[in-house]
């Protein structure tokens, strides 16, 4: 029997409907993975369950039968009696979901069965802690959430979640909000522990490796609703799946084993949820979209034990072309002239201390070197805090150089004034990582595109119209975009724009610093394309930052691994990819999944 | 030219303060963004009533901010100053009585000694000169009398208010494109998302039966009663609309440069600047504030006496206290709103779009007009509004104290500290007391009404979740 | 911490001087101490001489900011205005202009402020926080709609208004309470009654709606979400987790204005008759007596910034984020 069933769920918030007629069951002890980019309803799923919708939130209809209890039928009381002991949540953000003035000893108190002396509970706690590895539980107790880190935190949270004994976990992108290393770490505990204590497990992702990791049985939805299950592991991966969807959100991703090969996008974007459907919601995305699609919803049609999808294309078999073979991408030799020269470069910050007037001197960027041709990319890796952005920004001249030279297309610039520096402003530009906070909201989209021309010079005044107008067309925008503002866009179409933006003062090296990292999977490909194409046809230098190795296999020359400010390996992708040297290069490619 | 206009100092700023409004609003209406935040106040019923209330005022403010003096019979100039507002009330001005009279009232509140035409002397209350005089017999006539009025004004007021929802639906008529039955049907069905017509025409037509009501029985009645030297309240309170309202206003228009431009400054360019900045600001801050504002007006007073001379008229010399007021406030207020701004800038300024523009070699005055204060405007905007009814309050304060408005210009405050000693009088005079504090409540409850609806529409901590992301 | 507070202590040193350049100018620039002694003097008694007696008998016989009879340091310090600070900074601030010693009257007018103020704080602080509670407990129903409505109500009505009304209906026409006054001792309580009922009242609008935004905030943060999921109960979710954070906010703010407690309120010690410093500033300001009115700005401004340095200090006990370095 299932311990929790979900039946034709469906929630309303405001006027959008994020779960539409969703219906899986969980077995006890199984592993359920639901897959989905943002805005899929995936997240709103695992808290109608818990029934901790965010305000103006309800459920409109369906059953949940947890336990044999109806949950959307159950008091609050009694609800509140489940949580905690029946079913247990982890949130995304280890960072804000654990109160800031409470000892992580209290918190996880206050989650025990009640009735237990304070000793017996400070003993079930320091047992807990140490069940979830973190050291020193004893003293660990006492500790405020602030002082630990990432990771430790995540831990505690599981801890808490923990405390009551739950049947059922539901962990809500536990680890995306952690480093590649910690990633892997958290990943293997809750998978451990859910297997010691026999726990069904409830896990919400948009990242396919994390699904193959953990999941026995993965739910794809997209748009609000559940497209396709499928039982994973013993032999039979994610690659079983039938749905156009999954199978493209598949070749989107950048893998390891693919290096190489060019990226299939998929057109377009999720559809917005506050109108009705009258046919399949992937229909305009979906190059195998024949007569019913648009018209009639897809039934479910079982396609083995286990494996069901919501597809027209079942009904015919050969409707589908061909699975096509991946495009191998037309890696670019680089050119011969070196853009930009980087010299032991060091950035260090200063920073007040508790001496009267006393100061310290944090060194970010740490004696780093490195060269980029023409037409050649860069992969600048690292994890958060490993000093790739400040780097980056120091060879932009937005951060003082504290030691080293930067050499732009010949000319020194670091340890220029802002005067001086001007002139070579054009050649280096750069992309950054959140798509939302990069444009102003409060300027029209040509308005932004203008602001470099005019501020640099480019192009006369007169040409400046038609050279926006050309831009758009590059990164696949419609000409009515320059009369927008930026939120009428979506998160890829504001990467483009931003794309765009740098590219309007013709600069010689793109920097781009985690531009596809906010973004959906499907997304992320048609920009890791879109930055291939422009580099071929403009002859860009660019320095990709990110912290995803499998990322750079595709579009990468050469891969520089960064660690606490230095550069501890440098070679081509290649060899980096297949025979790191450093301990640590090689730990961030065990992490990937 | 049986008159000459006189431009008083705070009437140039009061009208200049409406040309900016008016130029603001046709940003508005031009920038798609700001345009869906007023719309979102216009379409709470709340936000759009309260509108209407203040707009009242503002008119009465208006009205009352175009002066003028009169020409006598012999060619020279009155030295009273007018304003349109006093001409349009002409007869509430000049009906005065001798002191005291509760509202409504045919006879005098207190009993004084009369000779009667036969020689007897008598205490009684004598009949008003004006309020109530048209009544042979007060007794008897005055309740019918009183009805009747109230019944026409309610009348007119009920007809003015229908015209005008006729006039309203025949112009939106022309604006929706839509037969007159659809447009009368938009106008009143409320409908989520659209402007709250309805609470417009509702409030509208509230206001337009009370005017009713009090212009009909001010025909022949003291509404409010009559202060001390007989003066009408009424006449009184609605002059002291535009007070609150220059004081509520005019100070925002010295404290808006200052607040915008140190916090900006102080925000953005950090180091030395942001360090002399604050500095300022936490010593402004550390003076309590009462005590500034009366030493600043405790001086601005001496200046006045020593340059006595220099004033054509009682009015001017008010006009330039009550200017001079709003300036000391403005100058020691503007702390509060420059360190938020200083806040928000320092947020702003490490943000990607601040990068990219830095990044182009833009210039850092020009981030700061392009990219940082359109981007902090909402926060100017909601300060403005929330700031309004504080400052209309405190010069109620201030004016108790003693360093408020000039004692002889109408004020809510001058009726307050006045209210002290009446309400200790027996008979208790009430009426002045009552009438200050509704029209001020009225105004300041409007105010705050209106501030909070603008909030929530501008806030983006309220308006993230409809707005900005996908 | 000592180290901190060393820091901070020897930034109000120029704080303060800024604060008596400002006062200096208000009151001198425009007002010269002639003009001051002509005033005072009256017209039948200025010559040149009476003024110059006047002057050195109040102690303004110097030059205001430069002594061009002085040499060296001195030009600048043999001046008025340093003379005043100096004295200011040690507390002697001089005599009134009838007299009396500014110091000793401020020392014993100071603890009736307190007796109002301080009962008025806590009562106010706790009424506040209660509302606030309240309505955040009854969110999103009719109950909480008609609570803002009714703040925002309370907080659009003048403070003199609940002086005038309390006055009148409480005192006057019920006769509950003494209207004005103060005694000393345990029967100081009956006068404090009205100032502070009336108080609270005219503080309650703006103070729980306030509150009542910070809790809202709190109860949309991520942590609120996990107690919930926990199965803590509504009430331990907003006592113990949103409570303690929101306290945070609402604390330290309070605490900036403990200092000054001891100057009291101006309005309220004037109607009620109360002998503190709040009509003693009044009573100067109407007087136009600029000595006090100086000495009481300097004393605001020195227990303004011990306000500062205590919120600080709180800070550090409410939240153990926050270490001082």
């Amino acid at each position: 029997m299932s311990l929790l069933n979900v039946d034709n769920l469906s929630v309303r918030i405001g006027g959008v409907t994020p779960v539409d007629g969703v219906s899986f069951s969980i077995d006890a002890g199984e592993s359920f993975v639901l897959l989905g980019e943002s805005g899929s309803g995936k997240s709103m799923t695992a808290l109608a369950i818990t029934r901790l919708l965010p305000s103006g939130g309800h459920i409109t209809a369906g059953d949940i039968l947890f336990d044999g209890q109806q949950l959307q039928f159950l008091p609050e009381s009694g609800m509140r009696r489940l949580r905690g002991s029946g079913m247990a949540m982890i949130f995304q953000e280890p960072q804000t979901s654990l109160n800031p003035v409470m000892t992580i000893g209290e918190q996880i108190a206050e989650a025990l069965p009640p009735g237990s002396s304070r000793a017996a509970q400070r003993a079930e706690v320091i047992r807990l802690l140490d069940e979830v590895g973190i050291p020193n539980p004893q003293t660990r107790l006492h500790s405020y959430p602030f002082e630990l880190s990432g990771g430790q935190k995540q831990r505690a949270m599981i801890a808490q979640a923990l405390a009551g004994q739950p049947k059922l976990l539901i962990a809500d992108e536990p680890t995306t909000a952690l480093d590649v290393t910690l990633q892997a770490q958290i990943l293997e505990l809750i998978r451990r522990l859910a297997r010691e204590r026999a726990m069904s497990l409830l896990m919400i992702t948009h990242d396919l490796g994390v699904a193959r990791h953990m999941a026995d049985k993965v739910g794809i939805m997209y748009a609000g609703q559940l497209v396709e299950t499928l039982p994973v592991g013993k032999g039979r991966g994610i690659e079983q799946a039938f749905h156009p969807y999954t199978l493209k959100l598949m070749d989107a991703v950048p893998n390891l084993n693919r290096a190489g090969a060019r990226l299939a996008a998929i057109p377009g974007r999720v559809p917005p949820l506050d109108q009705p459907f009258h046919g399949c919601r992937f229909a305009d995305r979906c190059e195998h979209a024949f007569s019913p699609c648009a018209g009639t919803p897809p039934a479910w049609t079982a396609l083995g034990q286990g494996h069901a999808v919501r597809c027209h294309l079942t009904a015919v078999s050969d409707a589908r072309s061909k699975p096509e073979k991946a495009v191998a991408a037309t890696v670019i030799p680089p050119g011969q002239e070196t853009v930009l020269k980087v010299r032991d470069l060091e950035v260090t910050f200063i920073q007040r201390t508790g001496q009267l007037f006393g100061k310290q001197r944090i060194r970010a960027v740490d004696g780093i070197s490195f060269d980029l041709a023409g037409s050649e990319t860069l992969a600048l890796v690292g994890e958060s805090g490993c000093g790739k952005t400040t780097a980056v920004k120091a060879i932009l001249g937005l951060t003082p150089v504290t030691h080293g030279e930067v050499i732009l297309d010949g000319q020194r610039v670091s340890g220029l004034s802002e005067r001086q520096f001007k002139p070579h402003r054009k050649l280096a530009q750069i992309v950054f990582q959140d798509p939302y906070s990069s444009l102003n909201p409060r300027m029209r989209v040509g308005d932004i595109l203008m602001e470099g021309m005019s501020a640099l010079d480019v192009d006369a005044p007169s040409s400046r119209e038609a050279a926006i107008a050309s831009l758009l067309e590059k990164v696949g925008l419609p000409q009515d975009t320059a009369f927008k503002y930026p939120h009428e866009f979506s998160g890829g179409q504001r990467q483009r724009i931003a794309i765009a933006r740098a590219l309007a003062v013709k600069p010689r090296v793109l920097i781009c610093d985690e531009p596809t990292s906010a973004l959906d999977v499907s997304v992320q490909a048609q920009i890791l394309n879109l930055l291939v194409d422009l580099q071929r046809e403009e002859g860009l230098a660019m320095v990709f930052i990110t912290h995803n190795l499998a990322a750079v296999g595709y579009l990468a020359h050469r891969v520089a691994v960064m660690k606490e400010g230095k550069i501890v390996e440098t070679g081509a992708t290649r060899d980096i990819l297949t025979r790191p040297q450093h301990p640590y290069t090689q730990g961030l490619l065990a992490a990937v999944i | 030219m049986n008159f000459q206009p006189l431009f008083l100092w705070t009437d140039i700023l009061v009208w200049l303060l409406v040309l900016a409004c008016l130029t603001f609003g046709w940003t508005v209406a031009r920038t798609p963004a700001l345009r869906s935040s007023w719309h979102a106040v216009l379409a709470r019923p709340m936000g759009m009533a309260s509108l209407v209330v203040l707009a009242v005022f503002v008119f009465i403010g208006l009205a009352d901010s175009l002066h003028y003096r009169a020409r006598l019979d012999n060619g020279q100039l009155d030295v009273e100053v007018r304003s349109l507002l006093d001409k349009a009330l002409g007869s509430l001005n000049e009906r005065s009585e001798r002191t005291y009279s509760a509202p409504l009232a045919t006879h005098a509140q207190a009993r004084e000694t009369i000779e009667k035409p036969d020689g007897r002397q008598v205490r009684e209350t004598p009949r008003l000169q004006h309020g109530g005089a048209h009544l042979a017999d007060p007794e008897k006539d005055w309740l019918a009398d009183v009805a009747v009025r109230t019944a026409t004004g309610l009348m007119w007021g009920a007809l003015v208010s229908l015209s005008l929802f006729m006039l309203l639906a025949l112009l939106m008529r022309a604006v929706w494109r839509c037969d007159l039955k659809t447009a009368f049907a938009r106008l009143w069905l409320p409908s989520p998302a659209a402007i709250a017509w309805r609470s417009l025409l509702m409030t509208g037509a509230l206001i337009l039966l009370a005017t009713g009501v009090i212009t009909s029985l001010a025909g022949g009645y003291h509404v409010l009663g009559t202060d001390k030297v007989g003066q009408d309240v009424l006449y009184q309170t609605l002059k002291s609309v535009r007070t609150g309202l220059v004081i509520g206003t005019l100070t925002t228009l010295v404290t808006l440069p200052l607040a915008i431009g140190l916090g900006l400054l102080a925000g953005y360019f950090r180091g030395w600047v942001d360090d002399v900045i604050q500095y300022v600001y936490t010593t402004l801050n550390s003076i309590p504030w009462v005590l500034l504002v009366a030493a600043a007006v405790l001086i601005v007073q001496v200046f006045i006496e020593q340059n006595e001379s220099s004033f054509s008229s009682v009015a001017e010399r008010a006009d330039v206290r009550l200017l001079a007021l709003c300036v000391i406030i403005g100058l020691t207020g503007w702390t509060g709103l420059a360190r938020l701004l200083r806040a928000e800038t320092l947020k702003l300024r490490e943000l990607d779009y601040v990068t990219a523009a830095r990044a182009f070699g833009v210039s850092g005055p020009r981030i700061l007009t392009r990219h940082i204060l359109p981007n902090v405007q909402h926060l100017i905007l909601i300060s403005i509004v929330m700031d309004f009814s504080g400052l209309v309050l405190a010069e109620a304060i201030l004016s108790y104290v003693g360093v408020g408005v000039d004692p002889v210009m109408n004020s809510w405050g001058n009726m307050i500290n006045a209210a002290r000693l009446e309400l200790a009088r027996e008979p208790v005079v009430w009426w002045p007391l009552v009438a200050a504090f509704s029209f001020m409540f009225a105004l300041v409850l409007a105010a705050n009404l209106f501030a909070d609806v603008v909030q929530d529409a501008f806030d983006p901590r309220v308006s993230k979740a409809a707005g900005d992301k996908p | 911490m000592i180290r901190y507070f060393l820091r901070r202590l020897l930034y109000a040193f120029p704080i303060l001087i800024g604060v008596n350049l400002i006062t200096f100018f208000l009151f001198f620039v425009v007002n010269t101490p002639d003009n001051m002694a002509r005033i005072h003097l009256g017209v039948k008694h200025v010559t040149p001489e009476a003024i110059e007696q006047w002057k050195a008998e109040h102690g303004y016989d110097k030059p205001l900011f430069f002594n061009p009879q002085q040499t060296g340091v001195q030009t600048v310090t043999d001046t008025l205005f340093v003379d005043r600070s100096v004295k200011l900074f040690a507390f002697q601030f001089g005599k009134a202009d009838d007299g009396r010693d500014i110091a000793r009257d401020i020392k014993t007018r100071m603890w009736p402020s307190l007796a109002i103020a301080l009962p008025v704080f806590v009562i106010g602080l706790l009424a506040n926080i209660t509302a606030a509670l309240l309505m955040v407990f009854y969110r999103g129903t009719r109950l909480e709609y008609a609570g803002v409505a009714g703040l925002i109500a309370l907080m659009s009505i003048s403070g003199l208004f609940y002086i005038i009304a309390g006055q009148y209906f409480i005192a006057k026409l019920w006769q509950w309470l003494p209207i004005s006054g103060f005694d000393g001792g345990i029967d100081a309580i009956k006068f404090i009654l009205l100032p502070a009922i009336v108080s609270v009242a005219a503080g309650i609008g703006s103070g729980a709606r306030w509150y009542r935004t910070i809790f809202i905030e709190e109860i949309g943060k991520d942590y609120v979400r996990t107690a919930r999921a926990k199965g803590l109960s509504e009430l331990r979710v907003l006592f113990r987790h949103v409570l303690k954070n929101g306290m945070i906010p609402i604390l330290t703010g309070a605490v900036v204005v403990l200092p000054l407690l001891f100057t009291g309120s101006l309005v309220t010690e004037s109607f009620f008759g109360i002998p503190g410093l709040g009509s003693y500033t009044i009573d100067a300001i109407r007087s136009q007596d600029f000595a006090i009115v100086q000495a009481m700005v300097f004393l605001g401004s020195v227990l303004y910034i011990v306000g500062l340095l205590l919120t600080d200090l709180s800070y550090t006990l409410v939240d153990p984020r926050v270490r001082l370095t």
